[in-house]
């Protein structure tokens, strides 16, 4: 007769993508060093820099590094707030605008004009103007600002202690809490 | 103890002397009360609303109410640190404060406070307002991007300096912080960095110039503890 067992534990599906971000949150994800293979056994990764898959499929978590700055940055955006249960803003670009965010006093075309035309040994006479090229935003935005956000993980970047101890309490089914030392803006 | 030198906060018996407020009391007994615009030897202005606490049934700044005998003070309830992390998220959009590019960053008491409420997100939309730099002063510089207009620098300079370098302009959400000169520049007046206004803002609004990042991450004054536990530092730093 056979032994009853215990059905195997779903794996969480986990997507992941840097919008205007520096990809430092996601290399502090890689900060977790050998705690990376626990972790591996709670999640599987769908779209994400990680296992380069183009578009997020249904996911349990969906973790957002950098700012919405532009049109592509929403309508990824948009995609995965649509296939992820759960939406994690991972460091202080998607939180609160980080770097990116401090160029929203200036008007975006003088800084296309800046970037163009009047940096020392540009050679260029018009503004990139493709249509595969996404258009700026007038302001970069936190995601938060865009779309409902679940949790938030604040940090330049957020330690690999942090996301790891975020990500597990959630994997584990506690409410995540960070206690003092990992909860950093800088 | 005499009884009728004491309050109670959260249950415990507070000491106090007579002219002291509840703020002053609780942090002198130990008792941690979040505070942005209160600062020893200025005068409590009650700017910041932080040291809102519950007495005997009324919200009221804990910074401006003088302590009695008899008074119960509710403060440390998860109904007034929603209030505070409340008051702390509407400052942070309101202003510009990127941490990871400032150099009050780990000295920082509205992001040492933030850390001790558990802020993990601003939550409103922000204001991102365009706010002027001052770099006129050959030893200071003014960020207005990062004053929250708790007043503290306008108190010490006229309090402290007699100099009355800084005033508070406009009301409401339009109140700011204005340099005492024909051109408005920091440079122009006799602000000294030997000034009690230079040290005593809570933020990274006034800093000394080439300073830069001089403390590393690790040794900041609120690395390692939290706001919370260092009433001491709280109540002995000089005004």
């Amino acid at each position: 007769m056979l032994s009853p067992q215990e059905p195997p534990k779903r794996k969480l599906r986990v997507a992941t993508t840097s919008l205007s971000g520096c990809f430092g949150c996601h290399m502090s994800l890689l900060d977790m060093d050998e705690r990376l293979l626990d972790l591996i056994e709670l999640v599987e990764f769908d779209r994400s820099p990680v296992t380069d898959i183009k578009h997020c499929g249904p996911c349990d978590i969906g973790i957002i590094e950098g700012c919405v700055c532009n049109s592509e940055n929403v309508h990824v955006l948009h995609e995965f707030r649509n296939s992820c249960r759960t939406l994690i803003a991972l460091g202080a670009c998607a939180v609160n605008g980080g770097l990116p965010a401090l160029r929203n006093d200036l008007d975006v075309r003088e800084i296309l004009r800046e970037a163009y035309f009047e940096q020392q040994g540009v050679v260029s006479s018009t503004i990139p103007n493709d249509v595969e090229l996404p258009l700026l935003l007038d302001k970069a935005r936190p995601i938060n600002e865009i779309v409902r956000v679940d949790y938030f993980i604040p940090g330049c970047p957020p330690s690999g202690d942090a996301i790891f101890k975020f990500l597990t309490d959630f994997a584990s089914g506690r409410t995540p809490r960070l206690d003092y030392p990992l909860i950093r803006f800088d | 103890m005499n009884s009728e030198n004491t309050f109670i906060i959260d249950g415990t018996p507070i000491p106090f002397e007579p002219d002291q407020t509840v703020l002053q009391a609780a942090l002198k007994a130990g008792v941690f009360i979040p505070h942005l615009c209160f600062y020893p030897g200025l005068k409590p202005n009650g700017n910041c609303k932080l040291c809102t606490v519950v007495i005997n049934g009324r919200h009221t700044s804990a910074c401006t109410t003088l302590a009695r005998s008899g008074i119960e003070v509710e403060n440390n309830t998860p109904a007034l640190h929603d209030k505070r992390r409340l008051l702390l998220q509407m400052l942070f959009v309101e202003g510009n404060h990127f941490c990871p590019g400032c150099e009050k960053s780990g000295n920082c008491q509205l992001q040492a406070l933030a850390y001790d409420l558990e802020m993990m997100t601003p939550h409103f939309n922000h204001f991102f307002q365009n706010r002027k730099v001052d770099v006129s002063h050959p030893e200071a510089f003014l960020d207005m991007n990062r004053c929250v207009a708790c007043g503290l620098c306008v108190q010490a300079s006229s309090e402290i300096d007699k100099k009355n370098v800084f005033a508070l302009s406009g009301r409401g959400i339009a109140s700011h912080v204005v340099i005492n000169t024909p051109s408005g520049k920091l440079g122009d007046s006799d602000f000294a960095l030997s000034d009690k206004a230079a040290s005593v803002c809570p933020v990274g609004a006034i800093l000394p110039k080439r300073r830069g990042f001089a403390v590393p991450i690790g040794q900041r004054l609120y690395d390692d503890l939290p706001i919370s536990s260092q009433t001491e530092f709280l109540t002995t730093r000089e005004a």
